[in-house]
């Protein structure tokens, strides 16, 4: 309620600084960036997974992070949202200043956190609305806001399923269950539109889509962008961020961001593949 | 104190000695009667409600047929021995005391209501606080009766019906279940205290849910109930029992009985919604519920419908059962079952197919948290008369921790080879993907396995009348508050 009205004004405070700094310095020492990783060590099961991982994000930016298999792409995606099956060992990460690893998964998607999930969920007998109604609602009343009565929460879904073109019909079916791998995918972008996060992960939301609906979810994603929010796209292919232009692009190897550079990076990527890189840290 | 304990001693055993000379007549004024059951306590109860001789008269072959039977122990719950002898088996309902606020209700149970959406005037009736002589439960009782009564519906107490509509209640009472037909039905019916009754007449659709009338005025259920529901050919009547709010009861034992029958083309629905005192977390007290539900399709495509949610009671027995006799008959049977705790349930049904192209469902979900054991045990049984017999069942279980149980015991008896069976049981665990994804999306834990649960249980839930749906949504989510995590 209170910490929603203060990450607003934060918000203002950095889309001015913006401007000032411009966005070109992705490593500087700011404490006004929307969100801070900085030195992150995670592990499972005794298994170190990322070892000290560092990236600054800015209002407005879009990231992109490649790399091979098994570098620790998803991993990040889980310990940013809070998944409890990953510990945190070392490190920060913050979102307009506050701690987010003090926070449970729902308090961070109150502060607006939200991960589109590789593999969305689902939950049997859980229609999509409803599933969207207690989650918006959830969500507004962490942040001081009343809750939508049914009316406005359909009008709502109505107006916000067209950003990634879907049928009025999914709404009423239970959430994921029977869905196509394109049809989870444009759902996660639909539940995004729902939610408007601060920082949304896209956790290779590109895996299993067509051409079409990699368009459609493309196109409801650069919709979504404004300045006060960052996305941060997890993928294999450059061919997503033909369609999601990245201002930054970060290679993720071994669980360390090993380079990082504009949107010509992919494209080097795509030609050269990640070897080069690979041999990189191992000298390191 | 002393003086007024013998006086009443010395009148009870004035009266339980006088009853074979005089008989029954006249109103007594005790209101408890001694521990223990023996012939002379039945006679006590029957005088007591100033019952006819041909009443008194089942009681007792019931109460004769019950001492030569030995509690069930086949059901998959434990708990110490009962002693039938320490038990009171009357006490004239208690006339609970009269609150002036709500300020004085206990906050816990508040908290438990807002939490279901229960109104505040319907609060104050639960709690016994004064109410506005307009909502008085009784008025909102005489209102609804005189509407039934100009279709000719009778809906009254089981001791009303008895006085008022003696040859129904003759005619039909143990015709379904009948005095012998197992321990508890036999002691029911030996001590029954009240219940209710219910009698639809030919032709007639009751325009009613019997179910708000029944929710105001249910807040003192007996220990020993007995229900009576008859529809006469072509009607129809939705009946609801029970309550959402937690019900609190200083008796540990509830053997209730209910009895339907559905003549021709009638079709009975039966919902419940039972809530009694589950003990503490530690497994402590709590209500041992063991109830025999029976429906009969007597008649040609009659229809009956069990929908059951189960939340309460220490120890729950009971298997809300169709007689599929008529042919082209319906019976369904749709329950949720939670338990949480130390609590146990051993509950389902048995559809017994006598008729031709008769058919059967049964949807069962159960719900295990803490170190709960629950149990799923049906019986489908397919006469060898019944041609073109079909039933479809399904058990899901859901498990919540790793200490709890889930138990099915399907049983199949069929002796005609035309019948089509099919069964379905599936066993899962709340997925910690889902409680993430759920969380991810803002929702706390508990608000995430309401969800989830309901999900669960939607198949049953969606067969309950409208507004109690919403209630027992709710109330699934407080039974299992705590146990994620």
């Amino acid at each position: 309620m209170k910490s929603f009205t203060k990450l607003q004004t934060l918000n203002t405070e950095h889309r001015t600084l913006n401007i000032e700094h411009g966005t070109q310095n992705i490593k500087r020492e700011s404490t006004m960036s929307l969100l801070e990783i900085k030195n992150l060590h995670a592990q499972i099961e005794d298994k170190e997974i990322l070892k000290g991982l560092n990236i600054t994000m800015n209002p407005g930016e879009i990231h992109a992070i490649m790399g091979p298999n098994g570098s620790g792409k998803s991993t990040l995606a889980s310990v940013i949202a809070g998944n409890e099956d990953f510990e945190v060992t070392d490190g920060e990460v913050t979102l307009a200043g506050k701690d987010l690893l003090d926070m449970d998964p729902e308090e961070r998607a109150g502060e607006g956190v939200f991960l589109a999930f590789q593999y969305p969920v689902e939950i049997p007998g859980v229609s999509t609305a409803n599933f969207l109604k207690a989650s918006v609602n959830s969500v507004r009343k962490y942040r001081g806001q009343e809750p939508l009565d049914g009316v406005q929460m359909m009008k709502l879904m109505n107006e916000k399923m067209k950003l990634v073109e879907m049928n009025k019909a999914f709404l009423s079916r239970s959430i994921n269950e029977g869905f196509s791998g394109g049809e989870k995918k444009r759902n996660e972008i639909f539940q995004m539109a729902m939610l408007e996060p601060k920082v949304a992960i896209l956790d290779e939301t590109d895996s299993g889509l067509d051409i079409d609906a990699l368009k459609i979810v493309a196109n409801g994603v650069n919709q979504l962008r404004n300045e006060d929010n960052a996305f941060l796209v997890i993928t294999h292919y450059q061919r997503l961020l033909d369609y999601i232009v990245p201002d930054f692009v970060h290679v993720l190897v071994d669980g360390k961001i090993v380079k990082s550079g504009g949107k010509e990076l992919a494209l080097e990527l795509e030609e050269k593949g990640y070897d080069w890189l690979i041999g990189d840290t191992a000298t390191v | 104190m002393a003086n007024k304990e013998q006086q009443q001693d010395q009148v009870l055993q004035e009266v339980t000695q006088g009853e074979y000379k005089y008989g029954w007549t006249t109103n007594i004024e005790q209101e408890f009667a001694p521990k223990g059951l023996n012939e002379d306590i039945v006679r006590f109860i029957s005088a007591k409600k100033n019952e006819p001789e041909w009443m008194l008269e089942w009681r007792l072959k019931a109460f004769r047929n019950w001492q030569k039977m030995k509690e069930p122990r086949w059901p998959n719950v434990q708990y110490p021995p009962i002693d039938y002898q320490a038990i009171s088996y009357y006490a004239a309902p208690k006339k609970k005391k009269q609150l002036d606020s709500l300020d004085e209700v206990d906050p816990e149970l508040l908290e438990t209501f807002n939490k279901l959406g229960i109104s505040l005037e319907e609060q104050k009736r639960l709690t016994g606080v004064a109410v506005d002589a307009v909502v008085d439960s009784v008025s909102v009782k005489t209102t609804f009766k005189d509407k039934l009564a100009e279709m000719g519906i009778v809906f009254c107490s089981m001791s009303e019906a008895i006085q008022e509509h003696p040859e129904l209640v003759k005619k039909w009472i143990g015709s379904v279940v009948p005095t012998s037909d197992n321990f508890f039905a036999a002691l029911n019916s030996a001590v029954f205290s009240d219940g209710s009754f219910c009698y639809i007449p030919k032709g007639v659709r009751c325009p009613m849910e019997l179910s708000t009338y029944f929710r105001i005025n249910a807040a003192g259920t007996g220990q020993f109930e007995r229900t009576l529901i008859v529809a006469e050919e072509g009607s129809y009547v939705s009946y609801l029992e029970g309550c959402t709010a937690p019900m609190r009861d200083e008796n540990q034992l509830h053997a209730a009985v209910v009895e339907i029958v559905a003549l021709d083309n009638a079709e009975v629905k039966y919902s419940t919604v039972q809530n009694w005192y589950p003990g503490d977390k530690e497994g402590k007290g709590g209500v041992y519920n063991f109830v025999t539900k029976r429906g009969i399709c007597k008649g040609d495509n009659s229809k009956i419908s069990w929908t059951q949610v189960e939340t309460g009671s220490a120890v729950t027995w009971k298997y809300p059962s169709v007689i599929l006799k008529g042919n082209n008959a319906i019976g369904e049977f749709y329950s949720v079952a939670v338990t949480n705790n130390y609590q146990q349930a051993d509950t389902g049904t048995k559809m017994i197919h006598l008729g031709n192209n008769t058919r059967s469902r049964i949807i069962s979900k159960g719900i295990s948290a803490g170190r709960s054991q629950n149990s799923y045990r049906g019986l489908v049984q397919i006469g060898k008369g019944a041609k073109n017999a079909r039933n479809f069942s399904q058990c899901d279980s859901l498990l919540i921790g790793d200490k709890c149980g889930a138990h099915t015991f399907p049983y199949l008896e069929v002796k005609n080879s035309g019948a089509q069976i099919e069964h379905e049981a599936t066993t899962s665990k709340i997925g910690e993907d889902q409680m993430f994804y759920c969380m991810q999306r803002g929702m706390d834990e508990e608000e995430a396995t309401a969800l989830i649960i309901n999900g669960f249980s939607k198949e049953v839930l969606k067969n309950l009348p409208m507004e109690f749906a919403v209630e027992a949504q709710k109330l699934l989510a407080i039974s299992l508050e705590g146990s994620v995590g």
